[in-house]
């Protein structure tokens, strides 16, 4: 090992020697806080808007887990969050039920997990790790915050209007959505919620095609696609997907306008609603249906990827080894991206489409569990002899890796049409999205706030509360999401406003406690999480440059929130990302800046 | 009490800073930082990692044990039993996967927890490892598929039973309604403009195989060991017309008549005696018991399974079957619409 590769090992560049010719401009409060085009705070901003609207989200899922378990009881609680007008003597109003099931799923879905992951995730770790000094665009960059800072603020703005935010269910099926006679929150919350997604598929495709740009642009040198780390296939994956199919939802969206305010019948047909017939003819849901879900499966991977992008990066560093199937890894995200477009049918099997167009789609959507198995062995074969190091980001990946393969497997039986025959909308789907969508993209997200907090703060967050909020994080998560399995072999259909209007669930209360209870340790269990946050941000122990002893470039920066991130020259790359332990090597990691040995062959695959 | 909320919050964030200011101070005492890992931390999670493990397999089977006796009874109708018995396998192979991919997964977790003196192996790719993970799934999900397929296009077929009954399902907020063919095994047709207070479908009145029509609420009765064919309409919104004892559910969409058929093959009697059921009422008569509420007996139902609005949870309708006697017996007691259509 040379002398100039340990130096490198130290974490800096080659490049020392250059001088701070770049000129470090005053900038006022708006155009460094507010108004950024910097990369690094748009994506705090991103994170800290998420953070907001997901204790939002999670207060409401507490409100309405409070009415499931025990109906008709009288809580203080929800009373002093809804007023007297929800929420009166404390009890859930049945409208404002349907309202926040709609607006929580909503929120975690787009807000979240959507506009919070990619948005943080992908402005922080795209430049960084392809060795970029910004976006492509930091004025779009820019935009894309706004546009979403915009759009959250019209959906929460919905949940204070007289006749409640839109309730029709987060997938809004006309013509429940499309008609004010048919539920109040289908009139002045409906618009508002039509709008409020618009403006959201405005923010999130500036940012897409700026990530997407930016890495096949903006690469430094020797950044080739086989030495990207995983975090940023993943992400242009994602931004990919979300280029192709969040304009269709804004064409579904607009068409629901359309029938919505100007008399047009594009999902409208004979309805009799409010006492009278209404004149539209010729129309189908099942179009609003087809449109949705075009967009509304990629969306899963839109959410999932991310997350899983992430854990591969946490994994590898973690585990002190190579991810196991680089190229594979990125084979199985390319395969799920295609594939995510052509399986959008299985959530309408038993919608009246066409029952053979049904078989096409359990043939599709089945063969995603290939790629997804591959993904979930490798995730284990990197755990296989590695030196696990348990940062708190490597708890949450390895949350991911079970939450992945256990809401996974329930997707094989929903995917089979006949099967889904008997389970569909009940609480069995209920249970296998928020496993394998909800909780793999949230722990996801987790893992990556620990792992790169000191990149966005510079600072670290406490390890012991870490731990903590994992583990009630984890626990209760399964607590709340695993019994639902069984209401759903009960035959529990989601949605529904209590279970006990009518015997036949009688003898499920107790499964409905166990969930609720869950749910609130899991809740005040987030504290921890948003304490510790805010707590390192200002007062959180100082971070060295590189914490984990990580290979990928972000970690080579200096300490210090500068624009274009390197002072000097750009950093080159010579080698994969995924170095760790690599034998003949002194140490167990070796950055990507490290030229090649004598001999040395770069890479986990390929030869 | 607002205010003691109010109090008691101020003087946890008190309480907090305080604490906070304690360990930054002490921070300063000790020797490194607190935020590297260190053995002893891998060592714990790592043995949490395995508890954990052997608590959530054992969880699973805790709650299958459990609440055993919740889940709906077998099937009672003749595909339902094809896909119970498909239910059944696929998720023998899948709790299976669950298990033991969990089970390695904390077992990993565990067994290879860091230590300052390991080094790991490296590991980057294997490509027969890689083919073996591909092509097992592939192949079992082949399986998975072509029996899936086999059902599914039974199931969905168009009925060509001619003994069959056909049964119109109709539902709007927040009901629903069963409509027999009549004397001439003929649905009249149906328009939504002539819907009004007497006329709740939408009964064309000019078409006169709709006359013998009979129309029921609440309620309604099929015969055991019969092909029915139902037929959904909706008045409003789209509804999901969902009868889970006989593992059957389609949607009901304005504008659109979609179809579902089955063969009841246990009458609400017979059910009535199944050891299985007779176990699962007991819980609820006992969860009915600490309510206050009176003892039920078991009944099949029809459930709205698509969000519909404010009663979308309670919107269902009994079905009884019965012998095809007493089937009939019944239906020539019900009224057919004729008077109503032909004002």
């Amino acid at each position: 090992m040379s002398h100039e590769h340990s130096a490198d090992l130290t974490g800096h560049l080659g490049h020392h020697d250059h001088a701070h010719d770049h000129d470090e401009h005053e900038e006022s409060f708006v155009s460094k806080y507010i108004f950024s085009m910097d990369h690094k705070m748009i994506s705090r901003q991103f994170l800290i808007t998420a953070i907001i609207m997901a204790v939002i989200a999670m207060t409401m899922s507490i409100i309405f887990r409070m009415q499931l378990a025990w109906p008709g009881e009288k809580f203080a609680f929800i009373n002093a969050m809804l007023g007297d007008k929800w929420g009166k003597d404390g009890i859930l109003d049945p409208n404002m039920y349907l309202a926040l099931v709609t607006i929580h799923g909503t929120i975690m879905v787009f807000f979240v997990l959507t506009g919070g992951l990619s948005g943080t995730f992908a402005n922080l770790l795209i430049p960084y790790q392809v060795g970029a000094r910004d976006m492509a665009s930091g004025f779009l960059n820019m935009l894309s915050y706004w546009f979403f800072f915009l759009s959250s603020a019209i959906m929460l703005s919905s949940l204070f209007i007289e006749d409640g935010p839109a309730s029709g269910g987060w997938t809004i099926y006309p013509p429940l959505s499309a008609l004010p006679e048919a539920m109040p929150g289908s009139r002045l919350g409906m618009t508002l919620w039509l709008i409020s997604m618009t403006l959201f598929v405005v923010s999130s495709l500036l940012g897409g095609i700026n990530y997407v740009v930016t890495v096949i642009n903006l690469r430094t040198k020797g950044m080739k696609m086989t030495r990207m780390p995983l975090t940023i296939w993943a992400m242009l994956i994602t931004a990919i997907l979300g280029v192709l199919s969040f304009p269709v939802l804004v064409s579904c969206v607009v068409l629901l306008i359309c029938d919505r305010s100007l008399g047009t019948s594009f999902y409208l047909s004979d309805i009799y609603i409010g006492g009278r017939p209404l004149d539209n003819v010729g129309g189908s849901p099942v179009l609003f249906e087809h449109l949705f879900w075009f967009l509304g499966h990629p969306e899963v991977y839109i959410v999932l990827l991310p997350a899983l992008g992430i854990s591969s990066e946490v994994i590898s560093t973690n585990s002190r080894k190579p991810i196991f199937g680089y190229r594979a890894m990125i084979g199985s995200m390319l395969a799920i991206g295609f594939l995510s477009f052509i399986v959008w049918g299985h959530h309408m099997f038993l919608t009246g489409m066409n029952p053979f167009l049904g078989s096409v789609f359990v043939f599709t959507t089945l063969l995603i569990a290939i790629p997804s198995a591959v993904k979930a062995f490798n995730y284990i074969t990197t755990l296989w002899r590695g030196n696990i190091q348990y940062t708190p980001a490597m708890l949450f990946s390895i949350g991911l890796v079970s939450s992945f393969v256990t809401g996974g497997v329930t997707g094989i039986i929903l995917a089979d049409s006949t099967l889904d025959i008997n389970v569909h909308d009940t609480y069995f789907v209920v249970a296998h999205f928020h496993i394998v969508m909800g909780l793999s993209a949230i722990f996801g997200m987790f893992a990556g706030v620990y792992h790169w907090f000191p990149k966005m703060f510079l600072r670290m967050m406490n390890k012991k509360l870490g731990y903590l909020h994992f583990w009630i994080t984890f626990i209760c998560a399964y607590g709340v999401f695993f019994p639902m399995h069984f209401l759903g072999l009960a035959g529990v259909p989601r949605r529904y406003y209590t279970n006990s209007a009518f015997p036949m669930f009688d003898n499920l209360v107790d499964i409905n406690e166990i969930v609720t209870v869950f749910a609130i340790i899991a809740a005040l269990g987030q504290f921890i999480f948003i304490f510790n946050f805010f707590y390192s941000i200002f007062r959180g122990e100082k971070a060295p440059q590189n914490p984990w002893n990580s290979n990928t470039l972000e970690w080579t920066t200096p300490m210090a929130h500068i624009h274009g991130n390197w002072p000097g020259a750009l950093p080159v790359v010579h080698r994969w990302a995924y170095d760790y332990s690599k034998p003949g090597s002194p140490h167990d990691f070796i950055p990507q800046t490290v030229p090649l040995a004598d001999g040395e062959q770069d890479g986990g695959g390929g030869h | 009490m607002k205010l003691l909320i109010l109090i008691g919050l101020v003087l946890l964030i008190i309480a907090v800073h305080q604490l906070m200011r304690v360990v930054e101070l002490s921070r300063q005492f000790k020797k490194g930082n607190e935020w590297s890992v260190k053995d002893s931390d891998n060592a714990f999670n790592g043995k949490a990692m395995l508890a954990f493990g052997f608590a959530f397999i054992g969880f699973f089977f805790w709650q299958a044990d459990r609440w055993n006796d919740n889940a709906l009874p077998g099937a009672a109708s003749v595909h339902g039993l094809k896909i119970d018995t498909l239910w059944d396998y696929n998720m023998y192979l899948v709790v299976l996967v669950f298990v033991i991919t969990n089970a390695v997964l904390f077992y990993f977790a565990y067994k290879y927890r860091g230590t300052k003196d390991t080094k790991a192996t490296y590991l980057a790719h294997d490509n027969r490892l890689e083919m073996i993970w591909t092509i097992v799934p592939a192949v079992v999900l082949a399986f998975i598929i072509i029996f899936g397929l086999k059902y599914w296009n039974e199931i969905t077929d168009r009925s060509t039973d001619p003994n069959k009954i056909t049964i119109e399902l109709y539902a709007k907020q927040f009901d629903w309604s069963a409509r027999y063919a009549g004397n001439d095994k003929t649905l009249g047709e149906t328009d939504y403009r002539q819907i009004d207070g007497g006329n709740s479908v939408g009964l064309d009145t000019l078409d006169t195989k709709g006359y013998d029509d009979i129309i029921v609420k609440n309620e309604f009765h099929i015969p055991v060991n019969r092909e029915i064919e139902f037929k959904m309409r909706s008045r409003d919104v789209i509804h999901s017309a969902y009868m889970p004892h006989f593992r059957a559910q389609m949607n009901c969409v304005p504008g659109m008549i979609t179809e579902f058929k089955f063969t009841p093959n246990k009458t609400t009697a017979q059910m009535r005696k199944d050891p299985y059921v007779i176990q699962m009422m007991a819980g609820i008569n006992e969860a009915r018991a600490l309510k206050g509420d009176e003892p039920i007996e078991f009944d099949y139902l029809l459930l709205c399974n698509k969000i519909c609005g404010v009663s979308h949870y309670n919107m269902q309708m009994n079905i009884v079957v019965e012998s095809e006697k007493d089937y009939n017996a019944w239906l020539a007691k019900q009224k057919q619409v004729k008077p109503l259509a032909a004002k």
